[in-house]
């Protein structure tokens, strides 16, 4: 009778079914719980990653499964100076809007910080621009920088200052600086924003300490905020740069890289001869090359602004 | 109870109305500053910044309401404003082309990928944060550097993935690969609000006999019903947003999405379509920005959720 009794309120090791094990196991349990996004970072992310890098080894062209030709691509690109153009190009569009993104981004940060009447809703406002689709505003700057009827020239000439229309997106210069431009109107709010976190968590009294100490405002800045802002702007900007880096929509929409490919970034680059011209090894090539760039912007960004944790008042590791 | 068994992971509100105490120390200081030099180093230029910002919208909207001839006409007409707005490109876009089926496409694909995503995530960020089970770090730092892939390197080898399993120009092709997107965005963000949960309340669940399924649904979920929403609304944007897998993975018309449909469909060298394709872009932003506005917090939390380690 006690047999029984125990029999039944704690089975024995062998009558565990299957079930009770997947149930209460934390390793097998935690298999099936990843196993959704599991299934989708491989399906869909790694093992296209590495079939990029095989593709970039083959001559594969749009339906046809290429052959292993070694570093023909890699060769072939070495030589091409519309891929060394896109590479400048890419390296100038990420240095310069990086570097003004920041710049404007931190200083509205440190505008927005300040005490405002309607803060909340100036705030709101200014993520707009990050949240109306890319291409949707990109078309609208389509149209400003248009050449004959842009707003731009036409402001410029009543007010005096030019006589003839400027050609934003047709002079290679002009069409640089006009889709860097558009870049970091895209870019400056999820900058700023994101600094403004950082920013609140800056205690007061700090401020108060350094300007009891005489500390001008650039002083106050440069000592006290600034180190303390550093690990979030480490983070911020490793994202920036990353996908400055990678930017195809913007371009696209504004130039499709034109003029004489003044504007051609290696992602478009990559995806007008894949798609458009069905070289899928040379486009893999191209989009392969992007990886050292990337994994050399994400390191200096990361490890170069990143400072100890002490600074935020953690142990350091 | 949720309110003071979570501390807000990065505080939203604080963010966009400043009212914590940390953050108001302009208010203890600020009348140090007399205003006219407030006017010079904060008015202005904050001024002319949001200025820049919202040119563009508003440059969007009066040019989907000119009439044509004003369009081109800049000598006769002052084309900063318009005396005889017009509905005219609206109801072309709306009526005469395939606007409505893009918009539906794209709301089809955005909600079921985001769906999917926040599932895989939800399940994904609680075995990792709490289920603890072997290796578990190593794949939350896997999933971090999933996220700092971009699609523009990923794009030309999930065509032909997307070609092998038959999903090419198909909403699938789309609903399938953009999870691959928003998964570790999700994951990384929802992480975060489950540390925030009290171990204690699962300990109290597993003694009275509840399963781990249980606590999941009846518990955690509930108490992270804001990270959830952030996360929701982020994912949703994102893929509102997307564009290279679109553009890339769909070629009928009718099964295209709006940002690609606008940029491919509408620019013909036609100089009589401005009126329509700032229609079309006013159109297809105004969904995002309505969400936008009933969940600004939610928006920068997630934001600076992400960007928070």
């Amino acid at each position: 009778m006690t047999d029984v009794a125990v029999n039944s309120a704690r089975p024995s090791p062998r009558s565990i079914t299957a079930w009770q094990k997947l149930k209460t196991n934390r390793d097998w349990l935690g298999f099936w719980f990843m196993l959704p996004a599991a299934a989708f970072l491989i399906l869909f992310l790694a093992y296209p990653l590495g079939l990029g890098v095989w593709l970039s080894f083959t001559d594969a062209k749009i339906g046809r499964s290429g052959v292993f030709i070694g570093v023909e691509n890699y060769e072939w690109l070495w030589g091409d100076s519309v891929f060394w153009l896109s590479v400048f190009n890419t390296l100038l569009y990420t240095s310069v809007a990086s570097a003004v993104k920041f710049a404007v981004g931190l200083y509205l940060a440190l505008l927005l910080n300040e005490n405002l009447p309607f803060k909340a809703m100036l705030r709101a406002i200014v993520l707009i621009p990050f949240i109306v689709p890319t291409v949707l505003s990109a078309i609208a700057f389509w149209w400003i920088y248009d050449a004959q009827f842009s707003i731009i020239s036409w402001s410029l000439r009543h007010l005096g200052l030019i006589s003839g229309n400027i050609d934003f997106l047709g002079d290679i210069w002009h069409a640089r600086w006009a889709v860097i431009f558009a870049n970091i109107w895209r870019g400056v709010p999820f900058v700023a924003i994101t600094l403004l976190a950082g920013l609140q968590t800056v205690s007061p009294s700090l401020y108060e300490a350094a300007t009891i100490d005489g500390a001008n405002r650039w002083q106050i800045f440069r000592y006290v905020t600034y180190p303390l802002l550093t690990p979030i702007i480490a983070v911020v900007m490793t994202f920036s740069v990353l996908f400055t880096f990678t930017d195809f929509q913007l371009i696209w929409v504004l130039t499709r890289g034109g003029p004489v490919n003044a504007t051609q970034l290696m992602a478009t680059l990559s995806y007008q001869r894949a798609i458009l011209g069905g070289q899928l090894g040379e486009g893999a090539a191209i989009s392969t090359a992007m990886i050292p760039f990337l994994l050399a912007a994400i390191l200096i960004s990361w490890f170069g602004l990143q400072r100890r944790k002490w600074q935020q008042g953690e142990s350091n590791d | 109870m949720t309110e003071t068994l979570i501390p807000k992971l990065a505080d939203p509100k604080q963010v966009l109305t400043g009212s914590s105490p940390a953050a108001d120390h302009s208010e203890g200081m600020s009348y140090l500053e007399k205003l006219p030099r407030r006017l010079i180093t904060l008015y202005l230029p904050l001024s002319i910044i949001l200025l820049v910002l919202l040119f563009p919208f508003y440059w969007m909207a009066l040019t989907a309401i000119k009439p044509d001839e004003q369009l081109l006409d800049l000598e006769r007409f002052n084309p900063f404003w318009t005396w005889n707005p017009t509905f005219k490109h609206i109801y072309k876009l709306l009526f005469e082309t395939y606007y409505p089926l893009w918009l539906w496409n794209t709301m089809l694909v955005a909600v079921s990928a985001t769906v999917l995503s926040i599932i895989a995530s939800v399940l994904a960020g609680y075995a990792i944060v709490r289920l603890r089970y072997k290796g578990a770090q190593w794949v939350g730092g896997a999933i971090f550097l999933a996220y700092l892939v971009p699609p523009s390197i990923l794009f030309i080898p999930l065509a032909s993935v997307v070609f092998q399993y038959g999903l090419f120009d198909t909403p699938f092709a789309l609903i399938l690969t953009y999870p691959t997107i928003l998964i570790p965005f999700s994951t990384w963000l929802l992480m975060g609000y489950f540390k925030t949960i009290p171990f204690e309340l699962e300990e109290c669940a597993l003694i009275d006999g509840a399963s781990r399924w249980q606590i999941l649904t009846k518990i955690v979920l509930p108490l992270s019903i804001p990270g959830l929403i952030s996360a929701f609304i982020f994912c949703f944007t994102l893929c509102w947003n997307e564009f290279i897998y679109a553009l890339t993975f769909l070629s009928s018309t009718q099964n295209k999405t709006v940002p690609v449909a606008i940029v491919n469909e509408f620019v013909d060298g036609d100089i009589y379509r401005w009126g329509s394709l700032m229609a079309g872009a006013l159109v297809g932003s105004l969904p995002l920005v309505i969400l936008y506005a009933f969940f600004v917090e939610h928006y920068v939390s997630a934001m600076t959720g992400a960007v928070k380690e």
